[in-house]
């Protein structure tokens, strides 16, 4: 008796990649951290967008967070950088080369202390870029510090209350003129995989503030950023789906039901009310929902606020269209003619 | 109100009897904001356009107007054109430091000065040549609000017509100061001029012995600062990503560089711009700017002073470990801290060469001059990317924003060479690559860029600890594998950086070790020491860092090497004890000035009879 095995075909995005292609190293956080499941999306999103990952340029600062760039996108360069810097390393590395897709992940320590300066002037100048804050609150690789982003009143696992106010990075991004910004959870899958897909799509700065839970040093009662918490007191904005610029857009939705948006790359952005009227594209009225829902102690997550329409950083500049990295030397040197005539202005 | 002493003097008796001719110096001092740099830049052209050698020195303050500044201009037939301590020729326009600076004047000196403020009562040894500037000013300057602007060419006039300066070159002077499309104003300043002149003609006795004479020694030379200098050297070097933080003494070397880039590195078939200058939020995010454009393959630079070259020490030390090219510009100022932002130093020497947190050391490169500011700038951006490790071109404030008599530059010769870069077709030969395994024996792994279209092509870089395939690592042998093969490196970037210039004098027992703008003191001094003292010196001018055998041979040769630093604590010589044996060390000896002026020969020479114990 014989039997011929046929091998299952293998499963493939649209440019004949698995997702294996997108997978990076063995994560070295702890198990059940918030960060490998945002790690999970990103290789998801990546992958069911058939983003070509040699494209693909990762930024990340120095904490757990910033670990995580190892573990996924294993095709990418990735540069692991120094506390808080990342926005002006991956600014820098953008302008040598325009045609990368610049991916930053970052921590609330990160972000929202040491860099709190250099993500301002990221988000001031629009740099076409993805950046992911992975937000729990605590510094985790230091054993278990508040951050800037804990909550007023949250408790440590020792049980000492943080006394100080939190600041809040997407309202701060939003004052600051960005032109995307939203906030996740990293037990939201279909929530976070809409948002990340969309900032992949966005021409400008994206702002993803993903609530992400420290299992270890931050995961407990009285604390702000756990899973239990997240569980009783997000409050989702609105339900997000995605549909990339190569799939058919067929589906009607009833008037009123939904708003839809269309990203640089003719991608959409489906956004379906629910139980509230919330316009993304209203900046004054994402501060107001933002206040509204601290004042309540909710965690408001969706798309805050999006702006197709603000030029980027490079746009602005005028960059040239070929990577400046490897402009010929014919394009980067003036000749003999161009030292002759300044010599010449200079007798 | 100052007290100053008056030190009672032989009085002048009569006529001086031997003429002083081109080499004596001028020193104007005013106040800041009142347009004088236009008035010295003018009177400083028109004597190199007489083909005199000439250097101009402004000493000014950290200020945007009314503090004193002081521009001294030195002529020297010999082409002296470093600092010359004594003034022989004052221009006093300033009420508050007047008296200090009369004071201050050797016997014999001039003084051309305001009328109102009697200077001529301080002293009876001095000539003195009042003149009334607001009744001059008045009748050629009708608007009221461009008087105090105008005011000054009036010193140009008096000054041209004492020191027999011919003023069609003034008038020229003038025109090119202005340009084409500011002809009004040039006229307006002309009227100024000749009213001076004029005044002086009809008014003056010349009695000073002080007198300029035409000579050859400037044509076809042309005048430019330092920081221009690198500017173009930056942009004839192919920098393509430049990221920068305002401060003095190197901000106007990246302002020149927009102005040349915007000129002519714009692409002409697209009208895109072939570069990015990015003015950053400080000097943290500037460094950090130039690394990450450096590791994505561009050309990149920053430029900054003593209080940057604090802030990018985190940054430094990345690049340094992590293996990224990057050009920093240090245009020294006094420090430390604020310290004295607009006077000049060579104060940043030890914690440039070993900036950043662990074992850390960086090349330097010296220029001395325009002409080493544009051809060194240029070597250097081949150098950064063929060792890939950041690297730092040393000038300062003196160099960088004093103008200078120079030669043209000569188009560069060399090919730009971006290094070690392995592209798709070459993983497609090799297989494969392990980012920092040494393969070639100098210590320099190859590198892909992203965006390298190719499986094999990514590398993961970081600040912590990897291997050989920039794999994360805390293996006590990786560590030290990776810490030696950078120390190998930096021995490989020895057999390579720009050699020392060497002057043997035939039976020398001292020498000279200098660098930077200390050069022209130094070879003026050796010319002092042999006409004045009978005492032959060597001389050997560093161009870079790490030392090379040259200078090891060098002191070797000499009994006793004087070491000349700009700093108190004698930097220079501190990097040397950081690697020479004892039996070097101890032939060593230091030659110091740190009062934030630009060195001159009399104190190195001084010094050296006072330690040679003449």
């Amino acid at each position: 008796m014989s039997t011929t095995v046929t091998p299952p075909p293998k499963k493939v995005n649209r440019l004949g990649l698995e997702v294996l292609n997108y997978k990076g190293g063995k994560t070295t956080l702890c198990a059940g951290c918030g960060h490998n499941s945002i790690s999970e999306r990103i290789i998801e999103c990546f992958y069911e967008l058939g983003v070509e990952p040699h494209t693909v340029a990762k930024f990340s600062g120095i904490g757990c967070s910033s670990k995580s760039p190892a573990y996924f996108l294993g095709l990418s360069h990735g540069f692991n950088g120094v506390h808080g810097r990342m926005p002006a390393i991956a600014t820098g590395a953008m302008l040598a080369n325009r045609t990368l897709m610049g991916l930053g992940v970052t921590g609330d320590g990160d972000t929202a202390s040491i860099g709190l300066g250099q993500f301002m002037h990221l988000v001031r100048r629009n740099m076409p870029m993805i950046y992911v804050i992975e937000n729990n609150g605590v510094y985790g690789l230091t054993k278990g510090q508040f951050s800037a982003t804990a909550d007023l009143g949250s408790k440590l696992k020792t049980g000492v209350a943080n006394d100080l106010p939190p600041f809040d990075c997407c309202a701060l991004a939003l004052q600051w003129g960005a032109t995307f910004v939203a906030r996740s959870f990293s037990g939201d899958k279909k929530q976070l995989q809409a948002i990340l897909k969309t900032a992949i799509a966005h021409n400008g700065l994206s702002i993803i503030d993903v609530i992400s839970p420290c299992v270890t040093f931050n995961d407990h009662a009285g604390s702000t950023k756990s899973y239990g918490y997240m569980k009783e007191h997000e409050a989702v904005l609105h339900e997000l789906d995605f549909v990339p610029f190569f799939e058919d857009i067929s589906v009607e939705i009833p008037e009123g039901q939904a708003m839809d948006v269309q990203m640089h790359d003719g991608s959409h952005l489906r956004i379906r009310k629910l139980d509230r009227d919330y316009n993304p594209t209203d900046k004054f009225g994402a501060l107001q929902a933002l206040e509204q829902a601290e004042t309540k102690g909710e965690v408001l997550t969706g798309v805050l606020f999006i702006n197709t329409q603000k030029p980027t950083f490079t746009e602005l500049l005028n960059l040239a269209d070929q990577p400046l990295a490897t402009l010929p030397e014919s394009k980067t040197r003036p000749t003999a003619a161009v030292l002759d005539e300044v010599m010449e202005e200079l007798r | 109100m100052s007290t100053l002493e008056v030190s009672p003097a032989e009085p002048l008796s009569g006529q001086t009897t031997h003429p002083v001719v081109n080499d004596f110096s001028i020193q104007v001092a005013t106040v800041n904001g009142s347009g004088s740099q236009t008035a010295n830049s003018v009177l400083m052209r028109a004597i190199f356009q007489m083909g005199i050698p000439v250097s101009g020195k402004n000493m000014f303050p950290s200020n945007i107007a009314g503090l004193p500044t002081w521009f001294t201009i030195r002529a020297s037939k010999h082409g002296y054109i470093g600092r010359r301590k004594e003034i022989d020729f004052l221009v006093a326009m300033n009420p508050e430091t007047a008296r200090e600076d009369v004071v201050k004047l050797d016997s014999g000196a001039a003084v051309v000065y305001d009328e109102p403020l009697k200077l001529n009562q301080l002293r009876s040894d001095l000539h003195f040549y009042p003149v009334p500037f607001d009744k001059l000013v008045g009748p050629v300057c009708p608007d009221a609000k461009l008087r105090k602007l105008v005011r000054n060419m009036i010193y140009d006039g008096v000054v041209a017509q004492l020191l027999s300066i011919d003023m069609a070159e003034v008038r020229q002077a003038l025109v090119k100061q202005f340009g084409k499309k500011k002809a009004k104003a040039a006229d307006l300043n002309w009227g100024a001029a000749q009213a001076g002149f004029d005044f002086a003609a009809r008014t003056f006795t010349k009695s000073d012995p002080y007198r300029l004479e035409r000579m050859n020694e400037t044509a076809g030379k042309i005048i430019i600062d330092g920081n221009s200098a690198c500017a173009l050297g930056a942009m004839f070097a192919g920098v393509t990503v430049v990221t920068w933080y305002p401060i003095t003494p190197s901000s106007s070397l990246v302002e020149s560089l927009i102005g040349y880039m915007k000129r002519f590195r714009m692409d002409p078939e697209t009208g895109q711009a072939t570069f990015a200058i990015v003015q950053a939020e400080d000097e943290l995010a500037s460094i950090g700017m130039a690394l990450g454009a450096g590791w994505a393959g561009a050309r990149s630079m920053t430029a900054t002073a003593g209080p940057g070259i604090s802030l990018m020490s985190e940054f430094v030390g990345l690049g340094y470990y992590a293996e990224i090219p990057a050009i920093i510009y240090n245009v020294e100022r006094v420090g430390p801290s604020t310290g004295l932002p607009t006077r000049t130093q060579q104060g940043d020497l030890l914690t440039t060469a070993i900036l950043s947190h662990g074992d850390t050391k960086h090349p330097m490169f010296f220029p001395c001059s325009p002409e080493e500011c544009f051809s060194m700038s240029i070597e250097a951006f081949n150098f950064a990317e063929q060792f890939q490790t950041p690297m730092f071109v040393m000038t300062d404030l003196d160099l960088g924003m004093n103008n200078w008599m120079a030669d043209p530059f000569p188009y560069p010769t060399e090919p730009i060479r971006r290094g070690k870069v392995l592209t798709a077709e070459d993983l497609d030969k090799l297989g494969g690559f392990a980012r920092y395994q040494d393969l070639d024996g100098d210590g320099v792994g190859y590198r892909t860029l992203p965006g390298t279209r190719h499986d094999k092509g990514s590398y993961f870089t970081r600040g912590s600890g990897h291997n050989e395939k920039a794999q994360y690592t805390e293996r006590e042998d990786d560590y030290i594998d990776n810490m030696d093969r950078l120390a190998h490196k930096f021995e490989a970037m020895r057999q390579r950086v720009p050699e020392p210039v060497v002057h043997i004098a035939p039976h020398a027992k001292i020498g000279f070790v200098a660098l930077g703008t200390s050069d022209y003191a130094v070879r003026e001094s050796c010319d002092q020491l042999k006409n004045e003292y009978d005492i032959e010196a060597s001389y050997l001018r560093l161009k870079a860092y790490p030392f090379t055998q040259h200078l090891i041979d060098f002191i070797r040769r000499h009994d006793r090497v004087y070491v000349v630093d700009q700093n108190r604590d004698a930097q220079l010589l501190g990097l040397m004890r950081l690697e020479f044996d004892a039996d070097l060390l101890a032939k060593l000896r230091s030659v110091r000035y740190y009062g934030g002026l630009p060195l001159d020969a009399r104190t190195v020479t001084d010094e050296i009879i006072k330690q040679e114990g003449k």
